[in-house]
């Protein structure tokens, strides 16, 4: 079973170190662990790793590294399962996750390790029975304060972009110390999908892929009930057809595969799409579901590239007009293209249709920022490069016009706030729970859709 | 902390595992296994935990087998991909001799399996992907309509890359190949390159099914006139020219003008072979090669300067005229100035084999330039599900199977013990040793207080001396009957720590043997085997160095085991 597990800081500092079995190495374990993982050759994955009769597997989590050893030919989907599940942890009951709050919260760190691994085999790691055990109180760094939540943002989403800064409201420790009970009652649910698409260069749709989740933060008192109501068009899988309760509202929003958590309660599923669920403080993962292939509402870009190419005098222009189909309400953030580039393309000149635009060269890719994204806007680029002619006399396989091999294709990453791709949405959010305090609870349920694969090839 | 998840549950199942009682009676054993796997409170690591205790248990009959595989079933929906592998793993198993079963299983794991592929979390995903390719080796078709999840995206690292393109082209069939072709065309301009030479290589491996399209990518490629891009189609060429013969038209039509762009060993050295085999198609060849022998000076490599040498011989049978100058001064470079011995001695056995006729090196150069079969070995037919099944959701998928082999062979150094062979009816009889008491029982000495030491070293003369020096102190007769094998009686000594100082040759009559050994004391045995056919008898000789009863006995019993056990094994 497990032998070891420490997490490293970015840099390969040991923030925490723990040998359960005593059974391998000694500290310098970690240390050999971040020098095999830099010295490690571009095609080896880094995932798991060997080193004289010991198995290292590791996740990346909010810049840590963490890591796990192991002897022997363990289950590595299980392992990879657990690791998620010590983050989500830690995150439960330091706030969140990093190098910031690990390093204040040692004490505590240690204290959750003993209870959760014994002897390197998992006891618990429900975060509700873990309360009984753990004393020592987490260490904020700053007072929360309910200003911050202006700008809520989302616990659980990894976007590339954290620019949404991270909220502080669902970044605090579930066990708070037990005297502010006021701020106990809150509860966030996210809607978070992640669309992958790629399009072919005559605009053809090509691929659709949706993953979505359904994750709830809940800071209420233990046991109590909640109601999630969904979208009453909800359905699932192909044969499925739920006949809309208002016709001619379109078609049902559908997915092709749902997962639920073991602790929702389905009664209500089948008649009025309502799950039922008595959750625990911290984070959980209500419900995941995929859907591709068929997308309800239109895609929420779309690109019309043009690009001539003067073979001749090397001279490459490329004009991008990207077009957001959005609602008209709807906004895009942190829109990002990334455009690779044939070899050797040294200058750029640029005409950007608003100002705060920002397009630059790197490496060997163009990448144009658009920090927001009007729905139902245009914004346009036009870009113009020197290609380098390749050596030798011209080759004969390729007609002129043709753009030069190389270049594209375009990816887009961006972030959708308020929206879903697969029109799913929760209609309610109801909590059977009377609270004792002054309070009533805070609900937040926000939606989000982010990708950062949206292929266009040109 | 109590061991709140699982423990019940695994002491509750040890028991139904143990316990005949329970076994004979088969609604019992039911109910226990029922009890296990209902149990509220297991949590999702008590269920993998339970799943791999299962994997232990061999059913009776092919009912309970089915009864166990319907009570799981719940447990291939779960939520957690680490549970729904772990029973996707025990169905396998259990489901060994019911390929159709495990068809269906593998059918049900798709789902997870493809939700993980496209995970947020990298390491799941790069873990979920090797156990696709483990899949695909036995069922190729298999996610063959899935092909669009398998497509890299920029921001992704690069193992996962790698692992896809892999995946792409175990999968590729005829709906999809055209697909799956463009999307690989994409990334051989990778600004990676080793991305994109993944690719290229890719597109290589699937040239050997669809040729024509692949070829005609590939060519494109060439345009481009990239170093890094244009070795590896070079070398693709190569691999593709000998397993496709097909092709070799398109191939020779395309590599005019690559030598410009070629400047690795590797790249160079497919080039100059290439030139020298299909020479004859193409009409710049001996151009291109005059090049490379003016500047065979200032070649660092001498692989390239073999290559050269031996395409040159080869263009020179089928084009003497334009050959014959620069292949003499290749020659007379590669005997006078080269300092590369290998390469010396290439030239002088080429410039000797030229002395003795023209047809005598056509006969020996003029090998065939491609060699369809090899394809058919290079990738083996589809192996059947049971030969990984039991290293599914283990971490063999994730380093690939050679890796694995390594990993484990320096692994089992490191716990050297004797290994007796295992006891077949361990899973049957169902004890639970717990793999620590297991290796301690092994190791228990069997030939009771003599201990041989391994590994001694005594040369012949120094055993002769002693051997004529030392008086008899033990003799007997064992009965042998038929036909003498020295390799494995040799074999068999080795193990116990004796070693043979000679031996006859197999056959020979008389048979005769010298045998070498020493205690942890430093007292030596030497031993005589004779073995007279006539009276099928062995006749056993032992001298001693040092007077001992007590050793000596135990000596004697020690070889006679391992003579009876061999006349054993020969019966």
């Amino acid at each position: 079973m497990i032998s070891q597990f420490f997490i490293l800081s970015s840099k390969g500092d040991p923030l925490i170190y723990k040998d359960f079995r005593g059974d391998s190495g000694g500290r310098d374990v970690a240390e050999l662990f971040y020098r095999k993982l830099t010295g490690l050759p571009g095609d080896e994955s880094p995932v798991v790793m060997h080193h004289e009769g010991r198995h290292f597997i590791h996740i990346r989590h909010s810049g840590l590294y963490l890591v796990v050893t192991t002897s022997e030919n363990v289950s590595p989907f299980g392992l990879l399962e657990l690791l998620s599940r010590l983050a989500t942890l830690l995150g439960d009951y330091c706030g969140s996750l990093g190098e910031g709050t690990i390093s204040r919260n040692v004490a505590l760190v240690y204290e959750l390790l003993d209870e959760v691994l014994d002897y390197g085999y998992v006891q618990t790691t429900s975060t509700e029975m873990l309360r009984n055990f753990i004393q020592t109180e987490a260490v904020v760094s700053k007072p929360f304060s309910l200003f911050d939540l202006s700008s809520v943002g989302l616990f659980g989403a990894e976007t590339q972009q954290s620019k949404v800064a991270p909220s502080s409201a669902a970044s605090r420790p579930v066990l708070s110390s037990r005297s502010d009970q006021s701020q106990k009652n809150e509860v966030f649910l996210d809607v978070v999908e992640r669309l992958s698409v790629l399009i072919a260069s005559n605009g053809s749709l090509l691929k659709v892929d949706v993953q979505g989740e359904i994750r709830l933060k809940s800071f209420l008192p233990s046991g109590s009930e909640m109601r999630i109501g969904l979208t009453e068009e909800f359905c699932v899988g192909k044969s499925e057809l739920r006949v809309s309760l208002f016709p001619g509202y379109g078609p049902g929003i559908r997915v092709d595969e749902v997962s639920f958590h073991s602790f929702v309660n389905l009664d209500e599923f089948e008649s009025h799409r309502i799950l039922r669920l008595q959750p625990p403080q911290g984070e959980l993962t209500v419900m995941r579901y995929q859907l591709s292939d068929d997308l309800p509402s239109p895609l929420p870009f779309r690109l019309f590239p043009s690009v001539q190419w003067d073979r001749g005098s090397g001279r490459l222009q490329v004009y991008l007009k990207l077009r957001c189909d959005l609602p008209l309400k709807s906004q895009a953030l942190n829109v990002r293209l990334h455009l690779p580039l044939p070899r050797g393309v040294i200058s750029l000149s640029q005409e950007l249709s608003s100002p705060e635009q920002k397009a630059e060269l790197a490496e060997g890719a163009l990448r144009w920022d658009l920090p927001r994204v009007q729905g139902g806007s245009q914004l346009s680029g036009l870009f113009q490069m020197d290609v380098p002619r390749p050596p030798g006399p011209p080759s004969h396989g390729l007609s002129t016009s043709a753009p030069p091999l190389g270049l594209g294709p375009a990816s887009l990453s961006f972030e959708l706030p308020r929206h879903t791709c697969s029109g799913l949405q929760v209609r309610f959010l109801r909590l059977a729970f009377r609270p004792c305090g002054n309070a009533n609870p805070h609900k937040w349920v926000r939606h989000l859709s982010h990708s950062d694969a949206y292929v266009i090839r040109i | 902390m109590p061991y709140l998840g699982s423990e019940d549950v695994v002491k509750e199942l040890k028991k139904a595992l143990c316990n005949p009682h329970i076994q004979a009676d088969r609604l019992r054993y039911r109910n226990v296994i029922q009890r296990v796997i209902r149990m509220s409170k297991l949590d999702q690591w008590g269920q993998a935990e339970v799943l791999n205790f299962l994997l232990r248990y061999q059913p009776r009959s092919e009912e309970e087998l089915f009864d166990i595989l319907n009570l799981l079933d719940s447990f291939l929906k779960s939520g957690s991909p680490g549970v729904v592998m772990g029973a996707t793993k025990l169905f396998l198993i259990l489901a060994k001799k019911f390929p159709h079963v495990q068809t269906d299983v593998l059918v049900r794991v798709k789902g997870p399996l493809l939700a993980a592929c496209s995970s947020e979390s990298r390491e799941l995903c790069f873990v979920a992907l090797c156990h696709v390719r483990q899949i695909l080796h036995s069922l190729p078709g298999h996610f063959s309509s899935h092909y669009k999840k398998f497509f890299c995206s920029y921001s992704e690292p690069h193992y996962i890359k790698l692992q896809k393109v892999e995946v792409l082209c175990e999968l590729v069939n005829d709906e999809n190949v055209q697909q799956v072709l463009e999307e690989l065309r994409g990334y051989c301009t990778d600004v990676s390159a080793d991305f994109a030479q993944a690719a290229i290589f890719a597109i290589g491996s699937i040239a050997r099914t669809y040729t024509d399209q692949c070829v005609q990518i590939l060519t494109e490629l060439l345009g481009l006139r990239q170093e890094h891009i244009t070795t590896v189609v070079v070398q693709t060429f190569r691999d593709l020219v000998w397993l496709c013969p097909q092709c070799t038209e398109a191939v020779c039509q395309a590599l005019p003008g690559c030598e410009e762009n070629i400047q690795d060993s590797e790249g160079k050295q497919a080039l100059i072979w290439l030139l020298g085999v299909h020479g004859e198609r193409i009409p710049n060849a001996p151009y291109v090669l005059e090049d490379f022998v003016e500047n065979v000076k200032s070649e660092t490599f001498p692989a390239v300067k073999m290559e050269l040498l031996t395409a040159l011989l080869r263009l020179f049978l089928s084009r003497p005229a334009e050959c014959q100058d620069m292949l003499g001064r290749l020659l007379y470079y590669c005997i006078e100035e080269e300092k590369d011995m290998a390469v010396r001695d290439r030239g002088l056995f080429y410039y000797r084999l030229l002395l003795v006729g023209i047809d005598e090196v056509k006969r020996i150069l003029c090998s065939p330039k491609s060699d369809p079969t090899l394809g058919l070995l290079e990738d083996p037919a589809e192996r059947p599900v049971n030969s990984w099944a039991s290293d599914f959701n283990t971490l063999v998928p994730v380093y690939g199977k050679s890796r694995w082999a390594t990993i484990s062979k320096c692994h089992g150094a490191e716990r050297c013990g004797p290994e007796l062979p295992k006891t077949s009816s361990f899973a049957a009889s169902g004890p639970l040793i717990p793999e620590e008491n297991k290796e301690r029982v092994q190791e228990v000495p069997d030939s009771g207080t003599l201990m041989l030491v391994p590994n001694l070293q005594l040369t012949a003369d120094y055993f002769e001396k002693t051997w004529l020096s030392l008086k008899v102190a033990h003799q007997q007769v064992l009965p042998w009957q038929g036909e003498f094998h020295p390799d494995t009686l040799q074999m068999a000594l080795q193990v116990v720590n004796i070693q043979t100082i000679a031996m006859s040759r197999a056959g020979a009559r008389p048979w005769k043997a010298y045998l070498s050994a020493q205690d942890d004391t430093g007292c030596l045995f030497l031993t005589e085997l004779l073995w007279k056919p006539e009276n099928s008898e062995m006749q056993i000789s032992v001298k001693q160095n040092e007077t001992r009863t007590e050793t000596l006995k135990s000596f004697i019993s020690v070889l006679e085991t391992v003579i009876g056990t061999i006349e054993e094994i020969k019966s």
